[in-house]
């Protein structure tokens, strides 16, 4: 058990990296706490396997360090640095039962006799495989391999960081909210700092306390779930989090107001002049409501969808697409109506980064 | 529904039934046939019965005493080969490389051995093994070791095992590293997490993905050496005496240096029926290995 921290943590695939598009991982400082359960999430080829590989020491880093509770272990081997991985894919011994499985990192650092056996029959308890435990590895579903390879990955009790590389991709989808809220309950029981990497965000809000998004080979944000959906730091954020994402506009933006296509929207917090680059305005579809024409701004409605829970909409703001919620009250005749925004959730980006207003 | 009855689709199977009669059925019935009678030339034949297998399942007998001796050789030879070639063939595999130009190069020198005519395989150790003019026999000999091959029957079978180790362990090798490179990454990874010692990564995991490919090795390998018959008669003739007579040598000297038709058929229909036999023991096994892993995906 351990803090991580990563210091100026950058990687690249390639000998002498001339540009930042070299890196597979750009530049990164963060700390993972003790106890903490952590998601990595981003799209395939951000970056977030790579991290995953140099935390647990697959991967050597060609810059920064790695310390574990203070402790440098950027160029120790996997062996010497106490930390659990779980892969994608399941990975079991075919030739040992499901007991060998799980007590066989134990055994390669040493232990022998009942304290292999007490921790194995735990984990085993804690992941209904006590009923196969004598059963030989070949055999078994994908589901019940995938859970010997996180019981594998659970049964050290010493180690610093338990890491899931996608782990619950091959598992069926009934089962993948069973497993995932089991890891949640183990996390809880056990006291481990869990990194967990997945590109689903549901997955994601609902494993972790800390989600850290990845882009591009950096990290993009940092935060609660909630903080991630209320205030995206950046707009890939924005889109990635949420189905559908957030709605971002070109906009002007001046102190309190923002024009989007010739109508004005006013903003709870006042904003410098911003001349450089793209400015533009990002609002959630839930924070944005479809009302009768005449009583907000202006859009023309160009479908509607049911979602069962909620109805949605699309529309074109002078001819900008975004999504909004439909209220149950509401019914919409003809195309004409307008949208009421929720004042407090329109932020401003520039060049795709959050810019933090000055409440007044 | 009825299907209507069609008796006009045995005339489909009819040219595969007649190529395989006359390139199979009718040759060994001609063998069958002799086995069952003696000849002593001018196309006479008088009736034998069971007369020549009970010769030659008796090891008391002339006949049978040959044919157990170069049984035995044969047993022998196999089992030395498949000893040196199978962990040869697996520790080659293991050493190759995984990726880059090398493994392109490393296949083609492997695969090299197995491209030449087994009679020039033959020819080239039956040179390169003389003890006065080949580089092999004359080093040996001249580091103080007697070596040779035409008179002492130890030399024969080191340059006859040797031979076949050299023309087949490349086919083990291929095989096993075929096996290896269906082992996807993840496997390795996870057991350096594991903490897995190199021992422990071949018994658990390598092993058991090359278990199939080897035991298809061993069987070619089994068969081939079981077989086997130009090499030896090249470089040795069957010799020095009787050391190095095959099954299948000394059925050529009693078919066509002796003319002893009857018994030679004989001996055929023995020697195939052997290895038909453990042909079947393969395949069950085989295909019983297959039904279990077959069961593991389900």
């Amino acid at each position: 058990m351990a803090r991580i921290d990563l210091q100026n943590l950058a990687h690249s695939y390639v000998p002498n990296p001339a540009g930042p598009q070299d890196y597979a991982l750009k530049p990164l400082d963060h700390q993972w706490r003790q106890g903490g359960a952590y998601a990595l999430l981003g799209p395939s080829g951000c970056g977030k396997t790579t991290l995953l590989n140099i935390i647990s020491g697959l991967l050597v880093p060609s810059e920064g360090r790695v310390l574990f509770d203070g402790r440098d272990v950027t160029d120790l081997p996997t062996e010497a640095r106490n930390i659990a991985q779980v892969f994608q894919f399941p990975v079991v011994y075919d030739t040992m039962t499901v007991y060998e499985n799980l007590a066989f990192p134990l055994r390669n650092r040493g232990l022998r006799g009942l304290a292999v056996d007490a921790r194995v029959r735990e984990i085993a308890e804690l992941l209904d495989l006590t009923p196969d435990l004598r059963r030989r590895g070949r055999g078994l579903t994908a589901d019940a391999k995938q859970k010997i390879s996180l019981g594998r990955g659970l049964v050290r009790p010493d180690v610093a960081a338990i890491l899931f590389d996608e782990p619950l991709t091959v598992i069926d989808p009934h089962l993948k909210w069973e497993l995932r809220s089991k890891l949640k309950a183990l996390h809880r029981a056990l006291d481990l700092t869990m990194i967990y990497v997945t590109h689903d965000q549901t997955e994601a809000m609902t494993f972790a306390d800390t989600v850290v998004v990845m882009h591009d080979g950096a990290v993009v944000q940092i935060g609660r779930p909630q903080e991630l959906f209320e205030r995206p730091a950046h707009v890939f954020v924005g889109h990635f989090i949420g189905s559908p994402g957030m709605n971002v506009l070109p906009a002007a933006v001046q102190g309190r107001h923002a024009t989007v296509g010739g109508h004005e929207i006013r903003l709870t917090r006042g904003y410098p002049r911003i001349d450089t680059g793209r400015v533009e305005i990002g609002v959630r579809p839930e924070f944005a409501t479809l009302a009768p024409a005449g009583s907000g701004v202006p859009v023309r409605v160009k479908r509607i969808d049911d979602l069962g829970r909620v109805r949605l909409a699309k529309v074109e703001l002078a001819g900008l697409p975004l999504a909004a919620t439909v209220p149950d009250t509401l019914s919409v005749a003809g195309e004409e109506a307008s949208l009421l925004f929720e004042l407090a959730m329109v932020h401003v980006y520039a060049d795709g980064h959050l810019v933090e207003g000055e409440a007044a | 529904m009825d299907k209507p009855v069609n008796q006009g689709a045995w005339l489909l199977v009819l040219p595969v039934l007649l190529i395989v009669a006359f390139s199979a059925i009718v040759p060994l019935m001609t063998v069958v046939n002799y086995s069952v009678q003696d000849t002593f030339g001018n196309n006479q034949f008088f009736w034998n019965g069971i007369g020549w297998y009970q010769e030659l399942l008796d090891p008391s007998t002339d006949l049978g005493g040959r044919f157990f001796d170069a049984l035995w050789r044969n047993l022998l030879f196999s089992f030395l080969i498949l000893a040196i070639e199978v962990p040869l063939g697996i520790a080659v595999a293991l050493s190759m490389p995984r990726d880059g130009w090398r493994v392109a190069a490393t296949l083609v020198l492997l695969a090299l051995p197995l491209l030449i005519p087994w009679n020039v395989v033959g020819t080239i150790w039956q040179i390169f093994a003389r003890e006065d003019i080949g580089l092999l026999g004359w080093v040996v000999n001249h580091l103080g070791i007697p070596y040779n091959y035409t008179a002492d029957p130890l030399s024969a079978w080191v340059t006859i095992v040797t031979m076949d180790v050299w023309h087949w362990t490349s086919l083990v090798a291929l095989l096993c590293y075929a096996g290896l490179r269906s082992i996807p990454d993840a496997f390795y990874q996870a057991a350096r997490i594991d903490g897995a010692s190199r021992w422990a990564i071949f018994r658990n995991i390598q092993l058991p993905k090359m278990r199939r490919v080897l035991l298809i090795a061993v069987l070619l390998r089994f068969m081939d050496s079981f077989m086997i018959y130009t090499e030896p008669f090249v470089v040795t003739g069957g010799g020095p005496g009787n050391s190095t007579t095959f099954v299948s040598i000394d059925l050529v000297k009693l078919a066509l240096g002796q003319f002893d038709l009857g018994k030679a058929a004989a001996l055929s229909i023995v020697y195939n029926l052997i290895i038909l036999a453990v042909c079947w023991v393969f395949y069950t096994v085989m295909t019983r290995m297959d039904a279990q892993t077959d069961a593991g995906r389900g």
